[in-house]
């Protein structure tokens, strides 16, 4: 049985969430929600249940919450949405942002917006007084930070940005796809005024995500036609997935203080066996990080060796964003924290989740182990990570 | 009362074939198939070759190449992409569009939008039987024409559009064509090989297939031109970013596979089907079918009531679902566009209904639907203080 250690990557589905998209996916409630006969009703009736489940997730009132295809559509609804309907010359988005945020913001930079970036610290943190900088020049519409990055796990404090960028007179996307059940989450209190989560992160089907939108707020719609979810974005909904995403959301609250101890116990045990391996840099370890996250740096390998050896041994992590397997530049997220660029190539990241064990944390180092003591006992004169 | 209404609403959207939810539900519970397929390792491989399977089949039931599907979230996201796409990759070369005022909301609205944005669009009226003159068509296209949308089975109607004769006419102009085929695909046989057609779009839930997933097809021979609308991790060629559904996929690949192997036998069947609806409804006097016969999808039947108010019958109807005008339109109260695009008068338009047939529809469902409209239309025009029964016994009108 392989091990799999990439749930930053996706998760797989939670058997009861299956169960509960069944009905959907057969023929229950088979109605498009926005036929007016019965079936049309039952279906909009679920529809309404999964926007409130997801919702609570996130502290958010189901109204302010609009379902689209997932993460990435968000995401670009969001900061197009957002330019479309807003004319400020500024946009700042922070440097360890993931893809689909930063190519959107790169696509409005050629429409004659200024994105510039919000640097991190060495442990992958905005510093309020980088922010403060950057704001002080005035004139910028949307600031996008994320709550938690999906490589490092680094958690940014959105309240205190929040507050800052208020001040300013200017508007704050967070992007919580990593976050939402692994932190404990309350758009209400937190003070952004847009967030996006998704469901194949938290145990839920692919296929669909949301954007919290503050009721202040007018976004452009990115997808016309059919008037769906009031207006700010067309099409059939994909009821089936939106009812796997309500489950997962409610198993996601429920279980968020067991979920996080387990993950928590299960990653300081294999940090503490990595530690062990000498000249291992762990990538924002002096921040606080998501509980199952981890990406670590071995000097002297390369991550595209390494993914290859764990994979042929049954082990399942990536080097960062799964978006980005197979190019073989540095992560971006790395680059930001002036991570020497030798050190970022060789990263690893584990993303534990709720199914792993303690003797798969085991099985991992020793594999781990073996692979790089194997490869250095292979090329002599290589410079080891002792 | 029945407990379950029958269901006779099949362009709205299908029930998922039990065979697809299988394959679906194989997809959600192996431990296999979970992985991100963009990630390297097993379990995101094993994802990838179940998501380039689905790629092959969809692209068969087509006629096109797997490289030139891009799987989207639906068809109102391809007809997006499309439009906005090809407008914007296309804008140095000219700002005018060409489509007809019968087309889905999802083509409609975001021309609309384009329109505010600065772009020239041309609504093409069809003629009465809802087919586009073909003349007219050409006098429309101009030089700075950069798209034509036209759809290829018309979703309230049925009716069905010359889609090679309109592409021989963008083909010779080189303007790009974009054919919303959501109520042909695995109805109608469609080989994008031979038809000089550069964009097409489709859903799975009109074909049995689960919602929230569809496709657009984009040729590569000559490269239809546009750009994408989603950024953010270059899955898809560039054109669509974001983690694909697996079982999505595979889902929309089976009831691909599906329609391909039942289509031809299905399409006789419904049009027997629905003929029969016909002659039971067309006892009723002063009754009129939308759009023309010949040209039209099998599984259709769009019929307007003389002498009833549109909402009432509708409301009285509760045995069936059915709807008056498309779905995405149900909850405005406004006459059909499309009905009264084909010269239908407002009211006639509101007192119109779509019957869509499918899979599971059967001659004693039609028959029961015949009784139960027969028998609402002749208490409501009872009651109604203008109608007068004719003198004459009832002319059947086509």
């Amino acid at each position: 049985m392989p091990i799999y250690f990439d749930h930053n990557a996706t998760t797989p589905l939670d058997p009861r969430v299956l169960e509960a998209m069944l009905p959907y996916l057969a023929d229950a409630a088979y109605g498009n929600p926005s036929s007016v006969h019965r079936y049309g009703r039952a279906a909009r009736q679920a529809l309404d249940t999964a926007r409130e489940q997801v919702a609570a997730l996130v502290g958010a009132q189901a109204m302010q919450l609009t379902f689209t295809s997932g993460g990435t559509e968000a995401n670009n609804l969001a900061l197009k949405g957002f330019a479309a309907r807003h004319s400020h010359a500024r946009m700042l988005v922070s440097a360890i942002e993931h893809a689909a945020v930063i190519e959107p913001a790169q696509v409005l930079a050629t429409q004659g917006i200024a994105v510039e970036m919000i640097p991190v610290n060495g442990q992958g943190r905005v510093e309020p007084s980088a922010l403060d900088a950057l704001l002080r020049a005035g004139n910028i519409g949307l600031v996008s930070v994320m709550r938690a990055n999906n490589e490092t796990g680094v958690i940014q404090d959105i309240p205190a940005i929040a507050g800052r960028v208020r001040a300013a007179g200017a508007v704050l996307h967070c992007d919580a796809v990593q976050a939402a059940g692994k932190l404990p989450l309350d758009f209400g209190a937190s003070g952004a005024h847009l967030m996006t989560i998704s469901a194949h992160k938290i145990y839920g089907p692919r296929g669909v995500g949301a954007l919290i939108v503050d009721k202040t707020l007018e976004l452009e719609p990115l997808q016309h036609g059919g008037g769906q979810e009031k207006g700010l974005r067309g099409g059939t909904e994909n009821l089936a997935a939106i009812v796997g995403f309500g489950v997962a959301a409610e198993l996601a609250r429920q279980e968020l203080a067991s979920r996080t101890e387990h993950a928590r116990g299960l990653r300081d045990r294999l940090e503490g066996g990595l530690r062990g391996l000498p000249g291992t840099v762990i990538f924002g370890d002096g921040a606080e990080r998501l509980s199952n996250t981890l990406q670590f740096g071995t000097p002297g390998f390369e991550s595209e060796t390494l993914l290859m050896s764990l994979d042929r041994k049954g082990i399942a992590v990536s080097s960062g964003s799964a978006c980005h397997s197979g190019k073989t530049e540095p992560s971006h997220v790395l680059m930001a924290m002036d991570v020497e660029r030798d050190l970022a190539l060789s990263a690893i990241r584990v993303s534990l989740g709720q199914q792993n064990t303690p003797e798969e944390v085991d099985r991992f180092l020793e594999v781990f182990r073996g692979i790089v003591q194997g490869i250095s006992a292979a090329i002599p004169n290589r410079a080891t990570a002792g | 009362m029945s407990a379950n209404p029958i269901y006779l609403d099949y362009a709205a959207t299908t029930p998922v074939d039990p065979r697809v939810v299988e394959v679906m539900a194989r997809c959600l519970s192996t431990d296999a198939a979970f992985g991100n397929p963009a990630s390297s390792h097993a379990h995101g491989r094993a994802a990838a070759q179940i998501v380039e399977q689905a790629r092959i089949q969809v692209a068969m039931l087509i006629g096109a190449e797997p490289e030139e599907v891009i799987f989207t979230s639906g068809a109102t996201e391809s007809n997006n992409l499309a439009i906005r796409g090809v407008a914007q990759f296309q804008r140095g070369r000219g700002r005018h569009i060409v489509t007809l005022k019968t087309e889905h909301k999802s083509v409609v609205d975001p021309c609309r939008q384009l329109e505010k944005e600065g772009w020239r669009v041309t609504w093409l009226k069809p003629q009465s039987d809802g087919l586009v003159d073909l003349a007219e068509l050409e006098a429309a296209l101009v030089a700075d024409t950069v798209l034509v949308a036209i759809m290829h089975a018309n979703n309230e109607t049925g009716v069905v559009q010359d889609v090679a004769a309109i592409a021989r006419l963008t083909r010779a102009r080189g303007i790009t064509f974009l054919v919303d085929a959501t109520q042909s695909v695995g109805k109608l046989p469609l080989d994008l090989g031979a038809l000089g057609v550069d964009l097409l779009s489709c859903s799975a839930h009109k074909l049995y297939g689960p919602k929230g997933i569809g496709a657009l097809y984009v040729r590569r021979q000559p490269r239809a031109k546009l750009s994408p609308q989603m950024h953010g991790g270059g899955h898809e060629r560039g054109l669509r970013p974001g983690t694909l559904a697996t079982h999505q996929v595979a889902g929309f690949g089976e009831a691909c596979r599906m329609a391909q192997q039942e289509m031809a036998g299905e399409q006789s069947r419904l049009a027997v089907l629905r003929e029969r609806l016909w002659a039971g409804l067309s006892q009723l006097p002063e009754i009129w079918r939308n759009g023309h016969h010949g040209h039209s999808l099998a599984s259709i039947l769009n019929v307007s009531f003389g002498g009833v108010e549109g909402e009432a019958l509708l409301a009285d109807l509760d045995g069936l679902s059915i709807s008056s005008g498309s779905a995405c339109t149900s909850a405005s109260a406004e006459p059909s566009y499309v009905l009264r695009a084909l010269g239908r008068s407002d009211e006639l338009a509101q007192a119109s209904l779509r019957f869509s047939l499918g899979r599971w529809t059967t001659a004693a469902e039609i028959d029961t639907a015949i009784a139960q409209v027969t028998a609402t239309v002749e208490r409501l025009r009872a009651l109604s203080p203008v109608w007068q029964a004719p003198v004459i016994p009832a002319v059947r009108r086509a």
